[in-house]
């Protein structure tokens, strides 16, 4: 976890001020935003583009033949370039936009893998995915008869990855897992996963959600089928993701939603589809917020992301010596290698107890099961607490931290 | 500390949350109910023995979940053995009221005084669910949780 000594020190004190909502204040004291795992604060450049491009540009994309249409459609066009550039795809037509992660993973269900799905035939997943790389595979399985078949984790969070290739049968039509935990900061190593999985034959969804927030993503030379991403976690706008899938499976996939836009050709008795992306973009798109998350991008990739990486890291680290002299404190998650996720659960406090002490403190973090039971399951636990640290938090937010954890030990301990 | 804190966690409630009242399975409980909140987690099942005029001859709950919860239930089972179920009902429109910063009428002086110890959840909106779980839940049993008995027609 510790930086190459080339890497120059990554400046979040001044990256800071590019996020206006750090400033402000709650019941008192500074905000301390440790939440962006949940979701990321937007820099003023993105607030600001999606505001100047609906005073100036907006209209409707791919229809009118007037002017602001035609500059509409420009940007969201450039928008999926964006996203095209940000993941190295090789095509910007391998570019879907959704309206997040969940949705992207959604379509790949439907669109993809529902049709070829037979009774028995199984889908790899792991623990540790979050509920929307969870829910949507169960639907396969309670109307389709797929079977899920779960790759535990190491006591430490880690993946073991022989356990995962061990689950690959025959009957494999899909592995599904997460980049990186929401929960454990785990990163998975896909590209290997990748290769072992395309060695049996089977396909590669990696949920993206929090993984391509921490490291640069080059889905070329991962070489994987789908990878599924949000745009509010990457400091980009709510109401937008996107899908990455590979030419040949987007042009076998079937549509999702029908309606607007994706169609080539409707008669009453006959119809034709659009090429992807089209054919997966029925309806008005998330055109506002399209502007908004190409900035965002632009603004991560104008950044070095190795530094930043770097940054978060340190911050990981420090955070995790100092809740190490805690007894009455168990950190869930302690894989080699984890991105900047720190969960843990606080000996006779309820982590919602300990959320709202913090909050009072204006440190804000996540208590609950974030949406994965059966990793809660795993672990014993009904809910953990969540510090999830950005490029903008700063060793004086982890002080803030452990100084709330401090303070709520003290009200709980006693008696 | 901040006084909106020390109000929520007075050593009351913690102290209910610690040591549950009135906690554990009824033997010969007629009614039950499970509550639980998704968002959260926090679990509670309450048993009831309501005798032929509809008192609440006895109860007892078990329960997950966090102080604010299980302090909840632990005070609303302390309060509601013996009981009426319109005295019940009372109490829990009350406690309705005093945990949304309302102000609760009818309730005699003993009962506010008790229920006010929970009223600091007032000022933490996304905790109120967390305090009204077990009365809910006690609702859920009274109405609808009558448990066949062995036996019976």
């Amino acid at each position: 976890m510790n930086a190459p000594a080339n890497i120059q020190a990554f400046d979040a004190a001044a990256a800071r001020a590019d996020f206006p909502i750090l400033s402000r204040t709650v019941y008192g004291k500074p905000l301390v935003y440790l939440d962006s795992g949940a979701s990321a604060q937007k820099p003023r450049v993105v607030l600001d583009a999606m505001r100047d491009f609906a005073e100036s540009e907006y209209a409707n994309v791919h229809r009118g033949v007037h002017f602001l249409s035609a500059a509409a459609t420009d940007r969201y066009e450039a928008a999926r370039r964006t996203v095209q550039k940000f993941l190295n795809a090789a095509r910007e037509d391998e570019i879907i936009f959704t309206k997040g992660g969940t949705e992207a993973i959604n379509l790949v269900s439907y669109s993809w893998l529902a049709p070829r799905i037979q009774p028995g035939d199984e889908i790899v997943l792991t623990v540790m995915e979050h509920h929307s790389n969870i829910v949507p595979w169960h639907f396969l399985r309670e109307r389709m008869g797929a079977v899920l078949r779960w790759v535990d984790v190491r006591d430490d969070g880690s993946l073991d990855i022989e356990a995962l290739d061990a689950a690959i049968t025959g009957r494999t039509k899909l592995v599904a897992l997460t980049h990186m935990s929401n929960v454990l900061g785990t990163v998975t190593p896909l590209a290997e996963i990748v290769a072992r999985a395309h060695a049996r034959g089977v396909p590669v969804l990696a949920d993206g959600c929090q993984g391509a927030v921490h490291q640069a993503v080059d889905v070329q030379a991962l070489d994987i089928d789908f990878y599924a991403i949000t745009g509010h976690k990457l400091y980009g706008p709510t109401g937008i993701g996107a899908l990455y899938a590979k030419r040949a499976h987007l042009k076998a996939m079937r549509p999702f939603n029908g309606g607007g836009e994706m169609i080539r050709e409707v008669a009453q008795d006959r119809i034709t589809y659009a090429d992807p992306p089209a054919r997966f973009e029925a309806g008005t798109p998330p055109i506002i917020e399209s502007v908004g998350l190409a900035v965002a991008l632009d603004y991560m990739m104008g950044l070095d992301r190795a530094a930043v990486l770097a940054h978060e890291h340190d911050l990981l680290a420090y955070a995790r010596r100092q809740v190490g002299r805690f007894n009455w404190l168990k950190v869930i998650g302690d894989a080699p290698g984890k991105g900047a996720i720190l969960s843990f659960e606080a000996e006779g406090m309820h982590a919602h107890d300990l959320a709202t002490i913090l909050d009072r403190e204006g440190v804000a973090v996540r208590a609950g099961h974030h949406c994965a039971q059966p990793l809660m399951e795993r672990f014993g636990v009904t809910s953990t607490t969540r510090a999830s640290f950005a490029l903008y938090n700063t060793r004086a937010d982890v002080d803030a931290l452990i100084a709330g954890l401090e303070k709520a030990r003290g009200i709980f301990a006693h008696g | 500390m901040d006084d909106a804190l020390k109000e929520l966690y007075q050593e009351i409630i913690l102290d209910h949350s610690r040591h549950p009242r009135r906690y554990g399975a009824l033997d010969h409980a007629s009614h039950k109910a499970e509550g639980y909140n998704p968002l959260c987690g926090d679990r509670v099942t309450v048993y009831l023995k309501l005798d032929d005029e509809g008192r609440v001859a006895d109860i007892g709950f078990e329960g997950k979940g966090c102080a604010i919860s299980q302090a909840s239930a632990s005070i609303m089972a302390e309060m509601l053995k013996g009981r009426s179920r319109e005295d019940a009902e009372r109490l829990m429109e009350g406690f309705l009221r005093l945990v949304k910063g309302e102000t609760a009428e009818g309730l005699s002086e003993d009962d506010r005084e008790i229920l006010d110890v929970m009223a600091g959840i007032s000022e933490f909106p996304m905790r109120v669910k967390c305090a009204t779980l077990a009365w809910h839940t006690y609702r859920n049993a009274a109405e609808e949780g009558s448990i066949a008995v062995e036996g019976a027609a």
